[in-house]
């Protein structure tokens, strides 16, 4: 029987490594994900899960350690958020090259300068042209399926690309919730072993990997790794599918709320996801058109379903946590692309929010509400909007 | 008729074929690293194919591994520049899980090891992998177009350090990574040089058999980047090892005051207290090296920057608890 109890994502995160069964971590302490590597010690330490647990000196070093283990033909986990995932940065790459299919827990958190140690999601947006799927939870419970569900993502013969899920800093990853824990022979049985045909470092059968690849070779080896984005998508429908037939939770690449009828969409994702149903609530007591829609998947984007999202809607609303410095953020350039040849499309508003943990309240919202109504009515209206900013201390 | 055996196994595990120029040494060491550890895996484990490469960015990798080819026979995987030991601690960790014996060797240039890559091969060495690590040494960023390293020596030119009016060339003396590593207390470090290939291989074995981690830097010519004759490598690197420019030694656990110090040869006498080197007079002078290699050919124009290499040398040698005396030419 699955288990019920309360927990961290950060729990949520260390049960559902545990429950994968990976064979190699390596993993070194950041607020706020060092609760994943500490809890897997623990897990070693008492012989509930049987992996050798690299304790590297750094985030370069606990990615590379990965790249090896998973080039080695094992299942492979690490965790980290900000400034760890951006000194991955380079390695990142390089993972999704080779093609290994190793999963990231991220703990959504800002960037430097200033330090900053809460929640926002540039951190992994910043790695969105790596080549690593992306999946954002909305809350503890998502953070374990979505870690189970990218394993089994990210090793589909079809894929093998890398996996990386995020859930925000401190709203999540310090924040106790209700969360059930699987089966250990249903996630066995949904998960199965990993025997990679691709890599392995086996003396009885000798392979290169990683090697050089002058310009007649270069761009066939990066479009495949386009072409396993572009099969991902299929996969992860599949997926999220036998999940829900095992395990009873539904997931879609994009889940709508109260989108019927809606004349304003809200689009976000993570945790803000579930303010911004609240506050669609609170509008359509009020009487207005309001919807939400939140992207589970960033990652392959899910470009087909922003095309079908759009056509419900006469303004989206993208709300994000994450800024392209001159040009907006990440959603809305990827919004922006999904529907600029499309004959009807929805205006769309960026509202950058919530940043280095600003808390995201409904008095924002009404802000977002009333600049998305000035579009929708045909008024001029700001393109970018950084929203719940003190202009009083700039 | 009776049949010499050869005095190292006649296996291929960096083949011909690969790119790397007229007269490298660095190849040679490959060439002779992986014989050694096939011969150490056979005779610890009985395969001599038990071992895998996790290799740095750099000349030997760029040259062995350009897609659809590869000079390598046994399981290989290159990274990047700074994370070969990282990825080696990975490898090594997969095989534990896995339940394979045999043992991982990383290879790193100068630069991706003594620069780039100190964390990481720092990192693999204190959290004790069962991993070799080869630093092989030709004294500069070679891959880039020769560019100084801290592992440059002293005087030497390259494109980033160029002699001048208010430059001698490179002005630091030559940083040993092979110390730093023993002070991790690991069990085996040693220095070797392709200019005594048998040395080389015999510690080469010595750090594949050893349970745990194991460093040994191997001094490369490299004909392009030291503008020396590309028939004359190893003769140039016995030079070095015969004037006093490169130390043979080994060090086990970190016990540097039980250092293992070889006798340079090149008529060098060396005398040795309880079994201990503690001074060495050698008797060829460093301008025997330095005159082979355009890298120096600056320095006969000043001669006080050749007494200056001296005293370094000295020094280095100092902090293996050696005295050493070097003569000048003529003495």
């Amino acid at each position: 029987m699955p288990i019920r109890t309360v927990m961290k994502a950060n729990e949520a995160a260390a049960w559902a490594a545990k429950l994968a069964k990976p064979k190699v971590i390596a993993a070194f302490p950041i607020t706020p994900s060092t609760l994943i590597p500490e809890k897997i010690s623990e897990f070693v330490a008492n012989g509930e899960l049987d992996a050798e647990f690299i304790k590297v000196e750094s985030e370069h070093s606990a990615i590379s350690a990965c790249v090896g283990a998973s080039a080695a033909g094992v299942r492979t986990f690490t965790a980290t958020a900000s400034q760890g995932l951006a000194l991955m940065h380079e390695v990142l790459f390089i993972a999704a090259g080779m093609r290994l299919p190793i999963v990231i827990a991220v703990g959504n958190r800002s960037l430097s300068a200033p330090i900053n140690i809460w929640n926002d999601w540039q951190d992994s947006i910043s790695q969105r042209d790596t080549g690593w799927m992306q999946f954002y939870a909305e809350n503890n419970q998502e953070a374990l399926d979505l870690i189970l569900i990218a394993f089994k993502v990210a090793e589909d013969e079809r894929v093998l690309l890398p996996a990386m899920i995020g859930f925000d800093a401190f709203i999540l990853t310090h924040t106790v919730e209700p969360v059930e824990i699987p089966d250990q022979e249903v996630v066995d049985e949904f998960l199965g072993e990993y025997e990679p045909n691709h890599a392995y470092l086996d003396p009885a059968r000798p392979i290169t990997q990683g090697t050089l690849a002058f310009p007649a070779h270069y761009m066939e080896a990066r479009y495949t790794v386009w072409e396993a984005n572009e099969n991902a998508k299929k996969v992860i429908d599949e997926v999220f599918a036998e999940f829900e037939k095992r395990f009873g939770r539904k997931y879609q690449k994009i889940e709508e709320y109260r989108t019927d009828d809606a004349e304003i969409v809200f689009v976000t994702m993570g945790s803000l996801a579930g303010t911004v149903k609240e506050y669609v609530d609170h509008l359509r007591k009020k009487g207005i058109k309001a919807g939400a829609a939140k992207l589970t998947v960033y990652r392959p984007f899910p470009t087909e379903e922003v095309r079908e999202l759009a056509k419900k809607a006469k303004v989206i609303a993208l709300l994000e946590k994450n800024v392209t410095f001159s040009v907006g953020g990440a959603l809305f350039q990827d919004f922006s692309r999904a529907l600029v040849n499309q004959e009807e499309k929805p205006i769309l508003v960026d509202f950058i929010i919530g940043l280095g943990g600003r808390d995201v309240t409904f008095k924002n919202l009404d802000e977002v509400l009333e600049i998305s109504k000035k579009a929708l009515s045909g008024e001029e209206f700001d393109e970018v909007n950084w929203i719940g900013l003190r202009k009083e201390i700039l | 008729m009776a049949v010499r055996k050869p005095p190292i196994t006649t296996r291929e595990y960096w083949a011909p074929g690969h790119a790397a120029c007229a007269g490298c040494g660095c190849a040679t060491a490959l060439k002779l690293a992986t014989k050694a550890f096939s011969e150490a895996m056979e005779e610890k484990y009985g395969d001599p194919n038990a071992f895998a490469i996790a290799q740095a960015t750099g000349c030997m990798e760029v040259v062995s591994a350009v897609f659809p080819y590869t000079a390598w026979k046994v399981p290989w995987i290159h990274v990047a520049f700074e994370n070969a030991a990282a990825a080696a601690s990975g490898v090594e960790a997969a095989w534990k899980k896995l339940g394979r014996r045999g043992k991982i060797l990383a290879i790193g240039g100068d630069g991706g090891t003594a620069d780039i890559g100190m964390q990481a091969l720092s990192g693999m060495l204190e959290r004790r992998h069962n991993v070799v690590y080869l630093m092989y040494d030709n004294e500069a960023y070679m891959n880039t177009g020769i560019q100084r390293s801290s592992s440059t020596p002293y005087g030497a030119w390259t494109t980033t350090s160029p002699p001048g009016k208010y430059s001698i060339g490179e002005d630091k003396p030559k940083k040993w990574v092979a110390l730093i590593a023993a002070a991790h207390q690991v069990p085996y470090v040693a220095t070797a040089s392709i200019g005594n290939p048998f040395d080389f291989v015999r510690k080469m074995k010595r750090a594949a058999k050893v349970d745990g981690p194991a460093f040994v830097q191997v001094h490369c010519t490299c004909p392009t980047g030291w503008k020396s004759p590309l028939e004359k490598g190893v003769e140039i690197a016995r030079l070095a090892i015969e004037t006093g420019i490169w130390p043979l030694f080994e060090i086990e656990n970190g016990d540097f005051f039980n250092i293992k110090i070889q006798a340079p040869g090149g008529g060098a006498k060396v005398k040795r207290e309880g079994g201990r080197v503690v001074a060495i007079e050698f008797k060829k002078p460093i301008e025997e090296y330095l005159k082979l290699q355009g890298r120096f050919k600056h320095l006969f124009k000043r001669p006080e920057a050749i007494d200056e290499m001296r005293e370094q040398i000295k020094a280095m040698w100092k902090v293996l608890g050696v005295d050493v005396t070097l003569p000048k030419p003529g003495e």
